[in-house]
């Protein structure tokens, strides 16, 4: 258990990095995302709600290390069709939560609600997020994140942006 | 071309001003009024997949299936029956089941406590007595009139008589064959989940698109030249793979003189037998060395069974129309019984390539979308689907062939569609 101080230093940081990683989904800035990735990294959204088994079923994504580069390499063409023109998007990020560390990671969770406008419409996104997060060189980087989406058992309109 | 129609004013729509040989009318895809009557001549008529024998493998199983906006429970009853019960009670209309799927002898509904078998017979009301001289058999659960399984795929037609299924999928009914037969058991199994994707479009830019092989080229050069992927040659002007009209709607994109070509095991998906020793063991053992390796180069079929199943090589979708403008792409890994090395890797490139963040998915899904919105201009009106009209031949069985990246199926599907909404 984290003394107050330093639970609430730690807090912080992990709220800065949350920021920062909203921020640069909203704005599509695919490397710099890429790039808060640990090398072991796991990108999950669940489907049909939160406890499925991603071994056994299908997920929205499951990405390990190498599928998450290959997704923001697609995108980086330009000719993700899907995302030509971009999504605009802004999402606020609340409810922020430490956890009991998971091997060594830090547990964080956090509540965030999406607004995207695209050429089909504008639609809301409202999701838990899951996140284990690691001192790395003295960075903050993501090795695993779960997005588990309020309304993952309905049928879901394209979700091609960085959730 | 440019002629102006009013395809369903009055209600007597002219089809074969709508739907002519190598094009169609843009209003097929956007009339409220030719939605509605799809529902009546091909959702409730014909044959339509609704589930997999999989899906409810004990007694009791269920799970909610769909035809059309309608809310279908797949069951399989104490005899082992499977059976399509419509989710509805037939006291007053309240959905009996709010469940996805589960196991259950009864479906007590509740609003009034009516219970329901699983075979669909009212088995009880609350207070009994205010129901004296009726007689329960005639207060059943709707049903799906005809219920018939080919190779353990599920369909139903609300007709009464029309074609048995063996003669609605005909010619198509050889690439079911030609999928089960890729697993070591003969039989592939639905297991894995479905991921569900809604798009603002019309159901019929989905079933065309199915086996269009003209736009992989250009919708999914975004990932063929980051994969590295070998798909897009399969697609390309030089390529001697072929479209394919079985007949009744059901098109298919028949890659195998491409993967003959290539002579190798399991290039079809994409790797090698070292990498799936369990897998080519099985295949091996199952049906003897020559026979396995035929397979093996073949791979599974890309083939779209009018109106709503696409069994596209490693997955399956079910297109699902909710409204004119509103449709849902439900769609899983196939799985094949035996094969648990070749299942994961099924799963996971599925799970890459589909559903509403897939690589592949959700750049066909945004066609359709803006394919709808395209429609609504009438300028031209009309839909241009020529594309190899001039060299279209029959194959060996008489089904018209040509080219991969001809517009066979489109044609093909329109054809019938014209027949099964004239006969109405």
């Amino acid at each position: 258990m984290l003394a107050r101080e330093s639970s609430a230093t730690l807090l912080q940081a992990v709220t800065a990095f949350l920021y920062k990683e909203a921020r640069l989904q909203d704005e599509h800035q695919y490397e710099a995302w890429e790039a808060l990735w640990t090398d072991d990294g796991v990108y999950w959204v669940p489907a049909n709600g939160g406890d499925i088994d991603p071994e056994r079923e299908m997920s929205i994504i499951y990405d390990n290390r190498s599928r998450i580069s290959l997704r923001i390499k697609q995108l980086l063409t330009g000719k993700r069709h899907t995302q030509t023109p971009q999504s605009r998007l802004r999402r606020l990020v609340s409810n922020i939560e430490l956890f009991d560390d998971i091997n060594g990671d830090i547990a964080v969770a956090s509540n965030s609600m999406v607004f995207e406008s695209s050429l089909r419409d504008d639609t809301i996104w409202a999701a838990r997020n899951e996140y284990r997060l690691r001192y790395v060189d003295g960075e903050l980087r993501m090795a695993y994140k779960k997005v588990t989406l309020v309304n993952n058992e309905k049928a879901l309109f394209t979700l091609s942006f960085l959730i | 071309m440019n002629v102006m129609t009013r395809p369903s004013q009055g209600g007597d729509v002219r089809w074969d001003e709508l739907i002519r040989p190598d094009r169609v009318h843009g209003s097929l895809y956007t009339d409220p009024a030719i939605f509605e009557a799809e529902l009546q001549n091909i959702w409730y008529r014909t044959w339509v997949y609704v589930g997999h024998e999989s899906e409810v493998p004990n007694a009791n199983d269920y799970v909610v299936k769909s035809i059309g906006p309608q809310s279908i429970i797949m069951t399989r009853d104490e005899r082992g029956k499977i059976n399509l019960l419509l989710n509805r009670c037939s006291h007053r209309g309240n959905q009996v089941c709010s469940y996805d799927k589960g196991n259950a002898r009864s479906f007590t509904c509740p609003f009034h406590s009516w219970t329901f078998a699983n075979d669909g017979r009212l088995v009880g009301y609350a207070f009994p007595d205010g129901y004296e001289g009726q007689d329960k058999s005639q207060l059943a659960l709707g049903r799906v009139t005809r219920v018939q399984s080919y190779r353990g795929f599920v369909f139903g037609s609300f007709a009464t008589d029309g074609p048995t299924l063996e003669e609605h999928l005909g010619g198509a009914a050889e690439t079911i064959d030609r999928l089960v037969r890729t697993s070591p058991e003969g039989e592939v199994e639905v297991t894995a989940g479905f991921l569900k994707h809604r798009v603002k479009a019309n159901w019929k830019f989905i079933l065309e698109n199915e086996c269009d092989g003209y736009h992989p080229a250009f919708v999914h050069s975004s990932i063929f030249g980051v994969a590295d992927s070998a798909i897009g040659k399969l697609y390309g002007g030089a390529s001697t793979a072929v479209t394919r009209d079985y007949g009744n709607g059901h098109t298919e994109i028949d890659l195998r003189p491409e993967f003959r070509k290539r002579d190798q095991s399991l290039s079809w998906f994409g790797t090698n037998e070292q990498r799936l020793p369990d897998y080519v063991s099985r295949m091996k053992a199952a049906y003897g060395d020559q026979t396995s390796r035929e397979i093996m180069i073949d791979g599974t079929p890309h083939v779209m069974i009018f109106p709503n199943l696409f069994i596209a090589e490693i997955q399956m979708f079910v297109i699902q129309p909710l409204g004119v403008d509103d449709s849902v792409q439900h769609v899983t890994a196939l799985q094949f019984k035996g094969a648990p090395d070749m299942n994961r890797r099924l799963r996971q490139q599925t799970m890459g390539s589909v559903g509403p963040a897939g690589l592949l998915l959700a750049d066909d899904s945004e066609m359709y979308e803006r394919c709808h919105r395209g429609v609504l201009a009438r300028n031209p009106e009309w839909i241009f689907l020529g594309r190899g009209e001039h060299r279209e031949r029959r194959d060996e069985n008489g089904f018209i062939v040509s080219q991969v990246t001809d517009e066979v199926p489109s044609r093909g599907i329109w054809r019938h569609y014209r027949s099964l909404m004239e006969a109405h």
